[in-house]
């Protein structure tokens, strides 16, 4: 494998096919759980786990696997690496997976993991799925990270706790609210195309 | 082998093993989690009733109750959790109360899903701040805009449902420990 592919097989995730700005897949946590930097932070490595060791396990599999079933394996195999995760946030960073609450557990349904199985783990060796999914798990990173912040500072003037905005700030309760959060994802995604020049 | 014996194959396989390294997981999380959750008890317990230098748990009549003892082991007040329905789900709250059960030393919200920013201000120092020392005669009394009086604390605005939750479910803590302790009124 050219390392060029390799660059490529990573990096599409992060710009190009941008998981949430370009695909707009997995819309549940990031609208729900991105009233914080620390709070989009989380979800987005929790997500990224299971999205690179399932990916991982099923391009594994993938030969092993019959077409018929393929589906209810992906599965297991992913709804036992979401049940990994709940139980080491919760033993762990209890205060982190309390704030998540029953979206840790939603990582099952979260249709960018089922995708890339789908697309690309199940076709392609090992070495390019993990590469694959680690873009897309950065990507999904990215997006819930910058959205959060921007979320986190119009509500409170602070991003990840440090006070950027000083006391002369009126906190914008609407910002912390399901409304606030289509307002900001919606302006994020048009200021991603802008700077990606695409339509 | 026909497809139908390896279709199934495949399945009670990955079932298996998921089972196994599940319960693997659990083995060695579940303890830990057990742990978190008596710490976060117990923080509320310090955090409801102050000064609390030990506490002892007691069951009485199917109610556990914190006996909250300060430096010089003298009884310096009860916390009791209690819980019910919010605007969004259940709340549950730790309450601390005074050794004659007409004060309120202070509550801890334990859990909740109330609406960020309005709802869930109730996690708030404000309105906790409230609870502290109020004088309770018979029950614990919300005002919407005016000043609060005695007894009364005063409801976040724009979440009137959620602070009249809270004070609806320590009044029915109040009466049931009330009744439990056979003090009070």
């Amino acid at each position: 494998m050219k390392v060029n592919e390799m660059i490529k097989d990573f990096v599409k995730g992060i710009w190009k096919e941008n998981p949430v700005f370009v695909q707009v897949l997995g819309m549940c946590p990031t609208l729900a759980v991105t009233t914080s930097l620390i709070n989009g932070l989380s979800m987005g490595l929790a997500t990224t786990f299971v999205l690179v060791a399932s990916g991982l396990a099923i391009s594994a599999l993938r030969k092993l696997i019959p077409d018929q079933v393929r589906i209810a394996s992906f599965m297991i195999i992913i709804s036992s690496f979401v049940t990994v995760v709940k139980l080491l946030f919760e033993a762990h960073i209890p205060e982190i997976s309390s704030q998540l609450g029953p979206y840790l557990p939603l990582i099952v349904t979260n249709c960018i993991i089922l995708g890339r199985q789908e697309a690309f783990a199940s076709k392609e060796p090992v070495g390019r799925s993990l590469l694959d999914s680690l873009g897309m798990g950065v990507g999904f990173i990215f997006a819930l990270v910058v959205l959060g912040s921007v979320r986190e500072l119009f509500y409170q003037g602070t991003i990840g706790g440090f006070e950027l905005l000083g006391s002369w700030y009126k906190s914008m309760v609407i910002m912390v609210q399901p409304a606030g959060a289509f307002i900001s994802l919606s302006l994020l995604v048009a200021l991603f195309h802008k700077l990606s020049g695409s339509e | 082998m026909n497809k139908i014996a390896k279709m199934v194959l495949t399945l009670t396989v990955l079932g298996l093993i998921s089972g196994f390294a599940l319960s693997m997981v659990s083995n060695y999380t579940d303890p830990l989690i057990k742990q978190n959750k008596q710490e976060a008890l117990r923080e509320a317990v310090y955090y409801v009733v102050q000064p609390t230098e030990s506490y002892q748990e007691e069951t009485e009549k199917g109610k556990v109750i914190y006996e909250a003892y300060n430096s010089s082991d003298e009884l310096i007040g009860y916390a009791f959790t209690a819980s019910g329905g919010g605007y969004q789900g259940t709340i549950r709250l730790m309450v601390g109360v005074g050794p004659n059960l007409k004060q309120i030393k202070g509550i801890q919200i334990l859990e909740s899903s109330e609406t960020p920013g309005l709802g869930g201000k109730i996690r708030g120092k404000p309105f906790k701040s409230q609870f502290r020392g109020l004088q309770v005669e018979r029950e614990v009394g919300l005002v919407k805009s005016a000043e609060a009086g005695k007894g009364e604390i005063q409801a976040i605005t724009g979440a009137t449902i959620s602070s009249r939750a809270v004070v609806n479910i320590i009044n029915k803590g109040l009466d049931q420990v009330r009744s439990i302790l056979g003090e009070g009124e």
